[in-house]
């Protein structure tokens, strides 16, 4: 089987995030960047896999500047067997990454789009659906599995996405409010990760070797013939209300005396 | 001003708060409130639901028995077209973040997912990085799809007048997607997000939440757990506060044993009062706390749940 597999570059989650003075951006001067985490899961899902789906293919694909090439390259790294970058600088919403996406699946024709369930950015967690919709494709959103991540089956790097016999559709449990739900759903599909699906790989020093002579394919949104003119645009960026540092109370006591004639909330 | 179709949610005829709360978003927007139940059960929180909004469009059968994305977006985007709606608002429950983008793509919409307040009728605020940027979106089309933070905003008032029910006939497209199973985590206490107060433990408890779930008891509140307990299989993976999990914003946080990563701020920052006990003086939690108490958890919080006994009397 084929899977295309989405990774974003993103802002590192551990560096610090500052919205510029002019309130138009964050401030990514001296900010580190990596590949988004949740994409991170759906690569070493689609790795497992191709793995036991032998002969499969996992194409890894990312839109964004030319140094997003270096999260398509870690992709590789991990196993995937080669990569697409559609390049663009600046902001785009998350419709015109749907409607790229949509091109580059009709090129591309996979059985499985694997995507993280959003991205840690922009925090949207819309792109997949809408892909799915502009498809008429079925989904599978927020894919996770019954078994612990400190289960035999995760430690055996055992996919959660279970393959039918006649590969023509899978099985996923997903998280929902109130428990988890498990859907079949027929192939091709897109399926959106959560956190706790797998645990990724690191990419051993041979398969970093190996990825640096992968190809990476480099496209134009322009040439998709996709106008990328946003449907939802970011007017400013604020910083989050501040909340200060309270009082330090010095026992149970004086908490429960706070919390109830001051707080008034026991 | 035109039409705003609120998609509700239910469960087996139950009306879900954070539907309400929506509702609560939609009437900031301002305008005619209609609003579409999809599902086994409509027609029970329909009438509910009519209390609060001027028509209520029930759409039951065939198709629509389970909350497949698929068909539960064609339905609502074919209410949204009948009524000529121009706003449509879902709450972002995992239901309302599976199909708002769906339905957005439908109607040509752009999407706002996940918004924390009403700027005007195209603009809203969401947050971006984790919470660590708060952005002003504007959407562009004539028609905006619009999924709301529940807990930012109060309950609906309630309608001078009963609104009416009506069926709604859609045909369910044929689906990709068949339901198998839903595997239900049982608890006695109040859902994590619709809480009024919940108590929360970290790492410091070292997988034992007994302290926790007394305390909790007490309080009538939610237990939540940090990423740190859930990635350990000490809890279960529902009860996660932060970014990657639940978004809670309660009268009454109490943190226990928690450190404070930023991934776990993000998800209870809005709390009204927070409480954070943790044995370590420093500890990153203690910035965002209402009142701090610098203790072990496992002697603190017994204590705790009998002093609010006294309290409560």
């Amino acid at each position: 089987m084929k899977i295309l597999v989405t990774v974003k570059r993103v802002e590192d989650w551990e560096s610090k995030i500052k919205v510029r003075p002019d309130q138009s951006w964050i401030i990514t001067e001296g900010v580190n960047y990596r590949a988004n985490p949740f994409d991170e899961i759906g690569v070493e899902e689609a790795l497992r896999l191709r793995d036991a789906n032998a002969p499969s293919e996992v194409v890894v694909v990312s839109i964004g500047p030319a140094a997003a090439g270096a999260e398509i390259r870690s992709g590789l790294a991990m196993g995937a067997d080669r990569g697409i970058l559609v390049k663009h600088d600046g902001f785009l919403d998350s419709d015109a990454v749907a409607r790229i996406l949509v091109k580059i699946v009709e090129k591309e024709k996979p059985d499985l789009v694997v995507m993280g369930k959003q991205a840690v950015d922009v925090d949207d967690n819309v792109c997949g659906q809408l892909l799915a919709e502009y498809l008429g494709y079925g989904q599978v959103t927020f894919a996770s599995k019954k078994e612990s991540l400190e289960s035999p089956e995760e430690k055996g790097k055992k996919a959660g996405l279970k393959l039918s016999a006649d590969k023509k559709s899978l099985q996923c449990a997903r998280e929902v409010d109130g428990g988890l739900e498990v859907l079949e759903v027929s192939l091709p599909a897109i399926v959106t990760v959560d956190l706790r699906l797998n645990v990724p790989r690191y990419a051993s020093l041979p398969n970093i070797m190996k990825a640096k002579k992968k190809t990476i394919e480099e496209l134009l949104p322009a040439a998709l013939g996709v106008d990328i003119a946003p449907k939802v645009k970011v007017v400013k960026v604020e910083p989050p209300p501040l909340r200060t540092a309270g009082i330090k109370v010095p026992d149970v006591a004086a908490l429960v005396k706070k919390l109830h004639e001051e707080a008034k909330v026991v | 001003m035109g039409t705003i179709l609120l998609v509700a949610e239910q469960a087996a005829g139950h009306l879900k708060k954070a539907t309400l709360q929506a509702l609560g978003a939609a009437q900031k927007i301002g305008g005619t409130i209609e609003a579409v139940l999809i599902g086994a059960g409509a027609g029970t929180s329909a009438q509910e639901l009519a209390t609060y909004v001027s028509k209520v469009h029930v759409v039951e059968g065939a198709g629509f028995e389970h909350a497949l994305a698929e068909t539960h977006s064609a339905a609502a985007a074919a209410a949204a077209k009948a009524c000529n709606a121009t706003e449509v608002v879902i709450a972002a429950t995992a239901y309302g973040k599976d199909i708002a983008p769906r339905i957005a793509a439908k109607l040509g919409a752009g999407v706002a997912s996940d918004v924390l307040a009403v700027v005007s009728p195209s603009q809203f605020k969401r947050a971006m990085w984790a919470g660590n940027a708060i952005a002003i979106v504007e959407i562009t089309t004539a028609v905006k799809v619009v999924s709301v933070r529940a807990t930012e905003f109060a309950v609906a008032q309630k309608a001078a007048s009963l609104g009416t029910v009506q069926p709604f006939a859609v045909q369910a497209p044929v689906a990709k997607t068949r339901f198998v199973e839903f595997n239900e985590v049982k608890s006695t206490r109040p859902e994590l997000t619709e809480a009024s107060a919940v108590v929360s433990g970290g790492r410091g408890t070292k997988g034992d939440f007994k302290p926790i779930e007394q305390l909790a008891d007490v309080l009538n509140a939610a237990v939540g757990a940090s990423r740190a307990v859930v990635d350990a299989g000490w809890q279960p993976n529902d009860m996660q506060v932060g970014q990657t999990g639940k978004v809670v914003a309660p009268k009454l946080y109490i943190a226990a044993g928690i450190s404070g990563a930023i991934q776990h701020l993000a998800g209870m920052k809005g709390a009204k009062t927070i409480v954070a006990i943790n044995k370590d003086a420093d500890a990153p939690i203690f910035q965002v706390a209402d009142y701090g108490l610098v203790a072990d958890l496992f002697k603190a919080l017994p204590e705790l749940s009998e002093e609010i006994k006294k309290v409560k009397g």
